[in-house]
């Protein structure tokens, strides 16, 4: 019998499956590719995967099931200090990744609910305004829950946080394979990568499955959807619930991999930027909430590497500080995009035909 | 068969009211399996209103409804799908962005179970429960008549074809009452009568059918009995013949219904 990766791969288009077999390669290359520019880039690229992957989450909710989540950082929140508080010194628990993680993902997913349950009978900007506050809420949380008891070590968060272990195997340190030496970022990158691939294939499944047709038929109508049977409350709920466990998850690998966690990175900001890279990418659109992703995690990197030395060399000295600029090249994307290409940068060709469709009817 | 197991639907006093407006006013009828019962009467008369306290989207603010022997819960539209309720809408209401397909597949939710894990694994008990999703949601489709439509979003249909897509939907959660709000409107002469055999062709195979419409000549053909609700009250329950002649739908419809009918 073949190999049921060989199976898929034959049965494919034939420009698909070159597709395929190249994005793999490149995929698997790219991070020894980065390191020849320096080990940072190689970090670049690992939070640009775990970006993609937060912003996969979302877009069950958001995509997928069309309920506006501006909250969404909270449950990425909860999965970082899941992990910082059961893997570090700070209570001298050293639990092992496949506990923790599982944790991680089942309390976000319990935030979840506990904020799906009471809100979800809100619509569009009402549900916004109450996530928005949720993930304000759960900062504020961490930021002072160092008194009376000492729980999450308030804004000056928690360190020394355990990296992801495998028995002896750990992803911080560097090994050996091959007479090549691996380094840890670059060891983070495939096991991203893998649960990236993962992830893919579950929005993928989800979205063509039973559940996925009725998700979309609650964001098309809700009433009509109610009228055919569908439990609209506990299908927007599953949505939601589901958001928050992938989340929690990307939460607890992202702590693992800094070592750090305080609750500064978990602003309103951060929940704006991924719900930025899902609505710019395509809503809905899995290859395109992939681009956004990618996109807008890389970009700010891009101008810290380049913009410092570009306008030292011009000018001598830094005029313009890489994060304003950042700041302000984010900004002014979102405005074109929503201006020129309202339907996100890759949408899914049945949005694309409807807003085309709208177009010539006005015109 | 007794009496008690001939009724499907019975309806209660059921009261309705938006503010000042009492929309209806303790509407009592019943509808016999197997029969096409007719609701007319006069814009904004509560027909409308009936269907969406019926089907859950409305709580009656009196009365209730007995269907197939056990009272109807208010307040929840899934809960009256799953018992064998369906209907279509006035102002058609399809999931424009899917196709035909998707959208009769989506009618299919409440008699099928795949959960998450299911969709994730995709294991053969929900491969095989997909693929007879499709299979059903074809045959639905063929059955309306816009078979050739199947892949087209369902925005894209023509004023005809959406309602007869509407139709397949409903069908798609096996109804034991099938409630069609104005399945006519804005058909032509052509399109109202192959809905005409469609609707005879829905009963024959075992649907009852509650029909609100306008079209007074097709009530009249097509239904075995008819209630009359004017101004939220029913003033006229009973077989077309009869109810062509009586005085107060007459009245109500002043001089609308046409002798000949
Ligand atoms: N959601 C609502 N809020 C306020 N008033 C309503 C609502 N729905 C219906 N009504 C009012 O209730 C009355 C009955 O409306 P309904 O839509 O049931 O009439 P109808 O018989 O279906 O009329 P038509 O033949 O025009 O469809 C009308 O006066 C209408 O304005
Ligand atoms: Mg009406």
């Amino acid at each position: 019998m073949r190999h049921p990766v060989l199976h898929w791969l034959l049965r494919l288009p034939r420009h698909t499956a070159f597709l395929a077999v190249t994005g793999g390669a490149i995929l698997l290359a790219l991070p020894f590719v980065a390191m020849l520019g320096g080990q940072a880039w190689v970090r670049i690229l690992d939070l640009a995967i775990l970006y993609v992957f937060l912003a996969l989450g979302l877009n069950i909710v958001v995509g997928f099931a069309g309920l506006l989540d501006l909250g969404y950082i909270a449950f990425y929140a909860v999965g970082a200090y899941t992990w910082a508080l059961l893997a570090s010194p700070h209570f001298g628990l050293h639990l092992p990744f496949w506990v923790i993680l599982p944790i991680g993902a089942l309390l976000a997913c319990l935030f979840g609910v506990l904020l799906g349950a009471p809100t979800l009978r809100l619509r569009g900007d009402y549900l916004a305004i109450v996530t928005l506050g949720f993930g304000e809420i759960i900062r504020i949380f961490l930021n002072n829950l160092n008194a009376p008891v000492n729980i999450t070590n308030g804004p000056q968060g928690i360190t020394l946080i355990d990296p992801v272990k495998l028995g002896a195997f750990s992803f911080s340190s560097r090994t050996e394979i091959f007479g090549y030496t691996l380094t840890g970022p670059q060891k983070y990158y495939f096991l991203l990568l893998a649960l990236c691939v993962l992830v893919v294939i579950i929005n993928y499944r989800l979205q063509h499955s039973r559940i996925g047709r009725a998700w979309q038929a609650i964001r098309e109508d809700e009433v009509a959807a109610k009228a055919v049977g569908i439990n609209t409350r506990n299908m927007k709920l599953l949505a939601f619930a589901m958001g928050a466990s992938f989340g929690g998850i990307a939460g607890g690998i992202y702590a693992a991999m800094q070592g750090f966690v305080s609750p500064e990175s978990f602003s309103l900001i951060e929940s704006i930027m991924v719900l930025a890279m899902v609505v710019l990418g395509g809503m809905g659109h899995i290859p395109g909430v992939i681009l956004g992703a990618v996109l807008l995690a890389i970009l700010p990197e891009a101008l810290r590497f380049g913009v410092v030395p570009m306008q030292q060399a011009l000018f001598g000295k830094v005029l313009v500080d890489p994060e304003s600029l950042r700041m302000l090249i984010f900004g002014l994307a979102l405005v074109l995009v929503m201006r020129f290409r309202p339907q996100g940068l890759w949408p899914s060709p049945e949005r694309k035909r409807e807003l085309l469709a709208g177009r010539e009817g006005r015109a | 068969m007794s009496a008690t197991h001939d009724l499907l639907l019975e309806a209660r006093a059921v009261s309705k009211h938006f503010g000042g407006v009492k929309a209806l006013t303790e509407v009592s009828l019943t509808i016999r399996r197997g029969e096409i019962y007719g609701l007319i009467g006069p814009n904004g008369a509560g027909k409308t209103t009936f269907f969406n306290c019926l089907t859950g989207l409305y709580v009656p603010d009196g009365g209730g409804f007995t269907f197939d022997g056990r009272p109807l819960q208010a307040d929840a539209p899934q809960r009256a799908a799953a018992r064998g309720i369906a209907r279509t809408f006035q102002n058609i209401r399809l999931f424009g962005q899917m196709t035909a397909l998707e959208n009769v597949m989506v009618g299919r939710h409440v008699r099928t179970r795949a959960g998450v894990l299911g969709a994730i694994l995709r294991n053969r008990a929900t491969r095989e429960e997909e693929a007879a999703i499709r299979r059903r949601a074809e045959e639905l489709l063929h059955y309306v008549g816009i078979a050739d439509r199947a892949g087209d979003l369902a925005r894209n249909l023509s004023y005809g074809d959406q309602r007869r897509l509407e139709i397949a939907r409903a069908l798609a959660t096996e109804p034991k009452l099938l409630c069609l709000d104005e399945p006519a409107a804005g058909m032509n002469g052509a399109e109202t009568e192959e809905l005409k055999v469609l609707i005879e062709g829905i009963r024959k195979d075992g649907t009852t059918v509650l029909l609100i419409e306008h079209d007074v000549k097709l009530v009249m053909g097509l239904c075995d009995r008819l209630a009359v609700l004017d101004y939220g009250q029913k003033i006229c329950e009973d077989v077309p013949a009869v109810v062509q002649k009586d005085k107060r739908v007459i009245e109500a419809y002043l001089g609308e219904v046409p002798e000949d009918a």
